[in-house]
Formats: structure tokens, C-alpha cells, sequence
């Protein structure tokens, strides 16, 4: 599957189906990361159901707190 | 104007501010200067590291230079509840800047914000990293918004060490959201939060105002600001990515800087001070750092029992 992530063409593995396991497959689970798919901010608690789709467009922010 | 922070997203924002002409700027910060933080921090000289200035003090001191028309004041203290609602209720700021280290401090200061209604500029950066978000109160949702749509516990210490250039790509993207409040282009407002990395050439941004909670405790409909309610910080606490515990002492005390050197050197101790603090020696790679309103940094451990020891070993 290939995916626009942060203005890139990314392609992904076909285990990579949700955005739970897109922020697995970038080593992102433990970070504080904001994830919008398609100008969509997905909350926490649809990580695991938002379905990936060929070409989906993917923003993903993740906090810092240094300074 | 108001600075929250005087590490290298404060001294950053400050210069450019200042530099600026902004009418008055008030900038607080608990920590002294080091050699370290002379590789990012502008402001700073290797005088301040040698004389270990409060970072307010020697901050104040520089931008008084580069342009003594703008009133500075400078805050030598722990940016807590208490003292950010006191700045917000004497000098009601147009905003504030975000420069801290944590965000602890951080959603005190989103609560402050959105209580007194004055937007706030987060910054934040780690390695080559940064990102940055204004929040409005009346026109965007909150950090504490922001932060429930994500899984907690990812926030810990950034210790990676920060390069310059994301310093300033951080305060470049602060500095222009508040020249555009101050002037009141409020159409200009960016309305994303945005991150880069300028050794990966990455960009993204993501934009905040669907994020909203209408139940959220700091913009929702009946907020209770509860960063505010009780003092959450604790009274001794480990310094973000540093080998330091800050002990604030349960009632606040004044110091005679002097008196408090000398009880030092009496006990054979190799203690220098300036007048705002006194730093002593105290063997074993540990320091302690006493601020005039008896607040202290014991350096050397990340251990706060035992920097509570030390700290009623010798103030108790
Ligand atoms: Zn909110």
C-alpha cells in the first residue's frame, strides 16, 4: 500500500492495515503522536478500527516537551 | 508580553521580540546560567555561566542592551498556579510565549490562558525536532484538548540535546503568531499545529479546531481549570533531562544571600554567591544551589529523597 505521509510517498507493508499499525510500524506507539488521515484527527480510541486505504494522505505529529 | 521559560526557546523569542519593540516584556525562570546552555541560549555569555546569573537577571541584563526602549521584567522563581495567575491578573499580557521544558507547566499555563483569556504560544523542541501551535482562547481548542486524543505515558525526558537551527525554526514560528495577535490579524493565524525536522527535511501540519471537546475542564462549557485548584507541583521534583532535583521549601522564606554564604563557609564548605544565589560544594559530584527565596536545586542526584536529605542537612 502507498501512502502520502507528511507530504512523502511512503509505501507500507500489507500487515500495515489501521493506523494502530501504521504507528506500530514506525516504532511511534510509545510516543505522543497525533495522527490525521485524510484532514481527519483520528482519536485514540479509533486507532485500531481506522482502516487504511492506497493513497490515503497522513499527517503525523508527535509532542515534545524540551525546550 | 509574557515569556514562560528562559532557556533557548525564551532567549530565542525575547531577542526577536524585543528587537521587535514590543512595549513590555516580562520574562520568569527558576534555573541559573550554565556553560552548557551557552551553545543554544543567545542570550547568554560565558560571563553569566562564570557567574552562574538567574537566567531572568541575565536575560534582562542583555536585552536591555539590544534595545533599552522596551521595559523588561525579569521573574527569578518557579513558574507555578500561583505566580503565572498573578502576572495574568497584574499585567494582562496580550500573550504569552511557551519556553518551558515540561508539560507540567505547560497545562498550568493553558489553564492560566484560557481562565484570563489570553492566547498562548506552544514551542517545544528535541534533537533536530520542533513543533508549534497558538491557542486562542474563543477561537481554538485547548493543549488539554490536544492531548485527549492521544494515548498517554509518552511523555518522557527529552535528553537527545537540541541543535540550534530547530531553536530558531521553533521561535521563528512563535515570534510570527504573536506579531500577527499584536497587530490583530487574526485571519493570518496559522490554526495547525506544525512540526518539522531540519535533519530529516520533514514537515507536518495538522489542523486543531475539530479536535474541540465541548466536556473539556479548560475550554469547555463550565471549565474548572484544574491545573489551577491545587498546586500540582510537588514540593521536590527531578529536573527534565538533568541530574537535578528542585526542592521549594513548604513556606517561602527570604534569604540574606551573605549570611546564608557565610554559614557555609563556616562549616569549611567552597561556596561562592552572587545576589540572587549561593552555590556550594558539597564533594561527591553533588552541588546545592540556594535561591533567595529559600527554593534550592541540589545537583548530582535524580534521587529525591536523598536530595531532601541534603537539603535539611544544611537548611533544615
Ligand atoms: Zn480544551
Amino acid at each position: 500500500m502507498t501512502l502520502t505521509i507528511n507530504g512523502e510517498t511512503v509505501t507500507v507493508p500489507d500487515e500495515v492495515k489501521t493506523v494502530s499499525d501504521l504507528l506500530s510500524y514506525f516504532q511511534l506507539t510509545n510516543k505522543l503522536a497525533i495522527v490525521e488521515v485524510n484532514v481527519r484527527i483520528i482519536e485514540k480510541h479509533e486507532y485500531g478500527t481506522t482502516a487504511l486505504a492506497d493513497g490515503d494522505r497522513i499527517e503525523i505529529v508527535h509532542f515534545v516537551g524540551g525546550g | 508580553m509574557v515569556i514562560v521559560g528562559a532557556g533557548a526557546l525564551g532567549a530565542g523569542n525575547a531577542e526577536a521580540l524585543v528587537r521587535a519593540g514590543i512595549g513590555k516584556l516580562t520574562i520568569i525562570d527558576r534555573d541559573y546560567v550554565e556553560w552548557s546552555n551557552l551553545q543554544r541560549q543567545q542570550l547568554y555569555s560565558e560571563a553569566d555561566a562564570i557567574a552562574r546569573l538567574p537566567k531572568a537577571i541575565a536575560a534582562k541584563r542583555r536585552l536591555e542592551q539590544i534595545n533599552s526602549e522596551v521595559e523588561i521584567e525579569a521573574i527569578v522563581g518557579d513558574a507555578g498556579p500561583e505566580e503565572l495567575e498573578a502576572i495574568a491578573a497584574e499585567q494582562r499580557p496580550d500573550v504569552w510565549i511557551d519556553a518551558t521544558d515540561n508539560f507540567d507547566t505547560r497545562l498550568v499555563l493553558n489553564d492560566v490562558a484560557y481562565k484570563y483569556r489570553i492566547p498562548w504560544i506552544y514551542g517545544a523542541c528535541v534533537g533536530s525536532y520542533g513543533l508549534s501551535c497558538a491557542f486562542i482562547p474563543g477561537r481554538t481548542p485547548c493543549l488539554y484538548c490536544l492531548l485527549e486524543t492521544v494515548p498517554q505515558g509518552g511523555l518522557t525526558c527529552d535528553t537527545a540535546g537540541i541543535i540550534g537551527p530547530a531553536v530558531q525554526m521553533v521561535v521563528s514560528y512563535q515570534v510570527a503568531e504573536a506579531l500577527k495577535m499584536l497587530v490583530e490579524d487574526w485571519a493570518a493565524l496559522r490554526g495547525k499545529l506544525v512540526s518539522f525536522d531540519l535533519w530529516t527535511n520533514e514537515y507536518a501540519a495538522v489542523r486543531i479546531d475539530a479536535v474541540k471537546k465541548e466536556d473539556c475542564p479548560t475550554c469547555g462549557r463550565h471549565p474548572s481549570y484544574p491545573f489551577l485548584s491545587y498546586d500540582q507541583r510537588t514540593k521536590a521534583a527531578v529536573l527534565c533531562g538533568r541530574d537535578s532535583v528542585q526542592i521549594r521549601p513548604p513556606v517561602q522564606r527570604e534569604y540574606e544571600i551573605d549570611e546564608l554564604a557565610e554559614m557555609f563557609r563556616r562549616q569549611g564548605l567552597q561556596t561562592e554567591a552572587n545576589p540572587y544565589l549561593v552555590a556550594v560544594s558539597l564533594g561527591g559530584g553533588k552541588r546545592l544551589v540556594v535561591f533567595a527565596d529559600g527554593r534550592a536545586l541540589v545537583h548530582g542526584t535524580k534521587d529525591v529523597h536523598e536530595a531532601k536529605t541534603i537539603y535539611y542537612r544544611y537548611l533544615g
